[in-house]
């Protein structure tokens, strides 16, 4: 599997998701800087944790209109598979692939911790690899992850299968316990229409290795390196 | 010429700032205040000199960048 | 009238313009001797940052100088921009502490957040990627009503700093004293990975090499922050507020890299970030370690400000800032660098045989200094001290408050000094780069180097109540429980970076205050072959005459070969038995115990036996690496059983202590502070006291692992659950509570 990783001036998170990658597909992935104005033909395009352009305006907006992202765009459009972690799942929002915005946690503070997710559907090319209602535990890290979208936006993502994570307790309960920002209906990772698009504010790629302290990330790696191989 | 540019949540998104300044404020004694919404300034100085064509342009410029309509307001005041 | 525009008018120096750089009599008749003629303004501005406190050391360097600061690993010791130790493998770290107290508590967001970005600095500006964070915080008692707004304002200011740039903040400490009500102390330290062969230093060579600027722009950010970080404060320091630098993460991201990736290139004689007094010492030390003049023309310089007058520019403290000396044939590649990554690139002066420091604008000379001078003649002062006595032990027999263990405990680990600081670390980003293998809360943090197995183990320590109450013991102590918590997850300490925070040396006591601390360091850093390598000293912290605890913070750095062979706290397995390490006479003057059950801050503090220390902590590491322990914790601030009750909230697992056989007072016996102790688990007790025995080092049974709760036989037990809640309720909850104004 060849994987393109975005590098955004204040990309931080870069090599997490690229250890992740190579030791899932044992291919390195490229690493291509954000000047660059198109990508090469690859099997799934990453736009990595951070701090791009220092999240100054909001987070992901500057990067969302860069060069490169319009090919991301493009060529997501057409298919490629792209996933977006953290800052990547904000810059997504903030092209319109993915509905909705990330707003600022709802306690205001930046939150680093484990968090327990819940598995929605098994159907997509990101989570072939796991099951419907297993519960995966992976570190989040970020100060604007409360994921918002009106009602109407967010029945649609229900009712078409589109919410891949939730946030839920250490069992597999969704309810108020284990949301660690605020997101809407527990919410941690959606969907484009097509399914080819991913965006989730936790780093599975922080979950990768028994010295992470658990590797309840290697799953959907291992998942997207057998879908797209 | 000056654009100031007022950026707001849209009614109805929830403001987590918004509301940790309003529970300060009744915490710092000031009562009646019923809601509090937070929201960004920002200024441009612009080479044009044609009010119109100087407010489309800002309007673009919101459009595309300066706001995420998606959950944001914007007012755009062009002053000489 | 203020110095920008004595400065724009060039006027005569008077004796109140002197006053007001914080320059003595004797201090301006040295520059007078110098200079050989009255300095312009912008010569003072530059005499009396470079011969501040905070840059000069100019009380405490003779004491320094007594430190140990070689050792067979140690490739760079104090006096660069940050120490440089080997890690094998062509491999060196690279780390140094550094505070920003007064700054942090006029501001503490950009105090804390600018704080965290001078240190990265340090590291990086010596060719070593940053890898780990770490910050050793002091507030004022919980009560005190702007303890939460500093508290909130400092950990938001070093998350936002260090999780923007990507450098996971891994650990520290935080600790509570009235006497930091007006003065916290805001010490940061960072750890970098580098390259033997690839390491860069200050020394200009070179006459005629270009001088680059690089990064922000100057503006007039922070003038005087070096001189008043050397001034006392009293209740108008709020009115200085303006001078507070501004720390913008982002541009110090693209800082690194751009700098990391022309370190890669053949390019750089000589680099320096701008830190306190920026462009001023900066220049001045690049050309005075080289023994060569340099001079700068002003208006090269990239200026955020319109009308910025010379003295401005050398004075300003503008952060994300290094000044270059380059090879000449490598000045187009770098100008390339940088500009890829969006930062400013000026070729400011060059390096001249003149010996002197010479700025110009507009053609026009507004300085001229012999550098030689400058730095070989700063003030260096033996400033009268008076030893603190020992105060007399407490006796067991002594203790005035009828209370069982188990509430005591309770109390302890659900209190302001040994509650969870989670609602700390969860802000900050503990886990970027992916090799975080020991995260807050454990004796030490760990990090891997990235593609080996091996781990750099990073700590923060004091006791400031220890070395108030005997400040050689408490110096000694600080290096000692450092060296202690490196060795209980397993790591060979291999040396440390000091941050001395005291009040105000003009005063006998709070020198004799920073001469024994030092002294007290000296002997553990000799006796443990722990060398101090880099350091900062923050002096004057007092408000309205009273000084803080003395707070000589020691940031250890130890190396595992194996980060699969590390220990931690947390109990693992049920039917384990619990080994202490060390010898135990119950000690209870200036313990946590007698502070906080009884009120009473008094009697002497532990004593420290460096060779026990050295014989007790080489036997544990020895046994860890041997694989033969679950479970591995020293023994600090309340004892035995606030140790053991660590361990047990840790792993969520309940554990029995059995005082029966000690035959020593309980309370003492489970909150004694007596220094050289571990408690292990193992799964093989019979091997490890024998093992013990051989070595001859001090180890007894003291209980077991299993159940739910914490029980100490014969006396009681408490749920560890219960505990828990207690542990990790007690920062939440005081953050949450509303201040009453």
């Amino acid at each position: 599997m060849k994987s393109a990783i975005i590098v955004f001036p204040g990309t931080n998170r870069e090599q997490d998701i690229r250890v992740a990658l190579r030791q899932a597909s044992g291919t390195d992935p490229l690493l291509v800087f954000h000047l660059e104005t198109s990508l090469p033909e690859v099997d799934l395009i990453v736009l990595p944790g951070g701090f791009a352009h220092g999240d100054y305006l909001r987070c992901g907006a500057m990067a969302a209109r860069s060069p490169i992202v319009q090919d991301v765009v493009a060529k997501a459009k057409r298919g490629v598979p792209v996933l977006g972690v953290c800052n990547g799942f904000q810059v997504l929002t903030e092209t319109g692939l993915l509905p909705g915005a990330l707003m600022r946690n709802a306690d205001l503070k930046f939150v680093c911790r484990n968090v327990d997710l819940r598995v929605e559907t098994s159907q997509s090319i990101f989570t072939s690899g796991l099951s419907e209602g297993e519960v995966m535990n992976v570190p989040v890290a970020h100060h604007d992850g409360n994921y918002f979208a009106d009602p109407e936006t967010l029945d649609r993502l229900e009712g078409e299968g589109r919410v891949a994570f939730r946030y839920c307790a250490p069992g597999g309960a969704v309810d108020g316990t284990g949301n660690p920002n605020g997101s809407a209906r527990n919410i941690a990772g959606i969907f484009n229409e097509s399914k080819t698009v991913l965006g989730m504010m936790p780093h599975p790629e922080d979950a990768v290795d028994p010295l992470h302290g658990g590797t309840g990330g290697r799953g959907l790696f291992d998942g997207i390196v057998r879908a797209l191989s | 010429m000056k654009a100031k540019v007022h950026i707001t949540l849209k009614t109805g998104v929830l403001d987590p700032q918004g509301k940790a300044i309003a529970h300060a404020l009744g915490s710092l004694g000031f009562g009646g205040v019923d809601e509090v919404r937070q929201g960004k300034y920002i200024e441009l100085d612009l080479a044009e000199t044609d009010p119109a064509k100087a407010k489309a342009a800002v309007d673009d410029m919101c459009k595309k960048l300066l706001a995420n309509t998606v959950i944001e307001n914007y007012t755009v005041e062009v002053v000489g | 009238m203020t110095a920008s525009e004595a400065s724009r008018r060039n006027i005569a120096i008077t004796p109140e313009i002197v006053a007001e750089h914080g320059l003595t009599k004797e201090e301006y008749d040295r520059v007078l001797k110098i200079m050989g003629r009255e300095p312009t303004i912008t010569e003072l501005g530059i005499f009396s940052v470079m011969w501040s406190e905070h840059c000069s050391y100019k009380s405490s360097r003779i004491w320094l100088k007594t430190l140990p600061t070689k050792g067979p690993r140690v490739i760079q010791g104090p006096g660069e921009n940050a120490g440089v130790v080997d890690i094998g493998d062509g491999q060196a770290a690279i780390f140094k502490i550094e505070s920003h107290n007064h700054p942090s508590f006029i501001e503490p967001y950009q105090g804390a957040a600018t704080g965290v970005g001078g240190i990265l600095r340090d590291v990086f500006t010596m060719g070593a990627r940053p890898i780990a964070n770490m910050n050793a915080l002091r507030f004022g008692e919980p009560s005190h009503p702007k303890t939460k707004h500093l508290i909130s304002g400092v950990v938001s200011g070093i998350g936002g700093y260090g999780n923007s740039v990507g450098v996971p903040t891994v650990g520290g400490e935080t600790n509570f004293d009235p006497s930091y009500n007006g003065n916290i102390l805001v010490n940061a330290m960072t750890v970098g990975l580098a390259h033997t062969d690839h390491i860069f230093y200050s020394k200009a060579a070179g006459v005629g090499n270009p001088v680059v600027y690089v990064g922000a722009k100057t503006g007039r950010d922070g003038i005087h922050g070096a001189t008043m970080a050397s001034a006392e404060f009293t209740d108008d320091s709020e009115e200085k507020r303006p001078t507070v630098q501004v720390g913008d993460p982002f541009t110090e991201k693209l800082l690194i890299e751009a700098c990391l990736e022309l370190m890669q290139e053949d390019a750089i004689v000589a680099i320096q970030d701008m830190g306190a007094a920026g462009l001023t010492s900066s220049s001045v030390e690049m050309a005075s370690k080289g023994e060569l003049g340099i001079e700068l023309e002003i208006d090269r310089v990239p200026m955020r400000e319109t009308g910025m007058t010379p003295y401005e520019v050398m004075l300003s403290e503008s952060q994300e800032r290094m000044l270059i000396v380059l090879k000449p044939e490598a000045e187009a590649k770098a100008k390339a660098i940088f500009e890829k990554w969006e930062l400013d690139f000026a070729v400011i002066g060059r390096l001249t045989d003149s010996g002197n420091l010479v700025l110009k604008m507009h053609g026009e000379t507004y300085a001229d200094i012999p550098v030689a001078p400058l730095v070989a003649e700063a003030p260096e002062y033996d400033r009268p001290w008076v030893p603190t006595e020992k105060p007399a032990p407490v006796a067991a027999a002594d203790l005035k408050r009828d209370i069982g263990v188990l509430d005591a405990l309770k109390e302890l680990v659900g209190g302001p000094h040994l509650s969870s600081r989670r609602w700390i670390w969860e802000q900050y980003d503990h886990l970027v780069m992916g090799n975080t293998v020991q995260r807050p809360g454990g004796d030490s943090a760990v990090v891997r180097i990235d593609g080996t197995a091996k781990g750099i183990a990073i700590t923060t320590d004091c006791t400031p109540r220890y070395c108030y109450a005997h400040p050689e013991t408490g110096g000694a102590q600080a290096v000692a429980e450092s060296w202690r918590n490196l060795t209980a997850v397993g790591a060979e300490p291999i040396a440390v970076t000091n941050n001395l925070n005291f009040g105000n040396p003009q005063r006998p006591e709070i020198m004799g205050q920073l001469v024994g601390c030092i002294k007290g360091m000296g002997d553990a850093c000799r006796a443990l072959d722990f060398p101090v390598v880099s350091g900062n000293v923050s002096l004057y912290n007092e408000t309205n005459g009273k000084g803080i605890l003395p707070t000589p913070v020691i940031g250890g750095v130890g190396l595992l070969p194996d980060v699969a062979r590390q220990a931690t706290l947390a109990l693992r397995k049920a039917g384990e038995t619990l080994v202490l390490i060390g010898d135990h006479a119950g000690w209870l003057g200036s313990s946590l115990y007698l502070q906080e059950i009884e009120d009473r801050r008094e009697g002497a503090p532990p004593p420290v036996d460096l060779a026990a220390e050295r014989r007790n902590g080489d036997f544990v590491r020895a046994q860890i690496r041997a694989g033969a322990l679950s479970a591995v914790h020293d023994l600090s601030d309340g004892g035995l059983l606030v140790a053991v009750a660590e361990m047990a909230m840790a792993g969520r697992l309940g554990a029995t202590l059995d005082p029966t056989a000690i035959g020593k007072e309980l309370t003492a016996w489970c909150f004694g502070e007596d220094q050289a102790r571990y408690v292990v688990a193992t799964a093989n007790p019979d091997a490890l006291l024998a093992a013990a025995k051989a070595a001859g080092v001090p180890a007894a049974r003291v209980g077991s692992t299993g159940g739910a709760e914490l029980t100490v036989a014969g006396v009681g037990a408490i749920s560890v659950e219960t505990l828990r809640t207690a542990h990790e309720g007690w920062f939440p909850a005081f953050m949450a509570a509303q201040t009453t104004a």
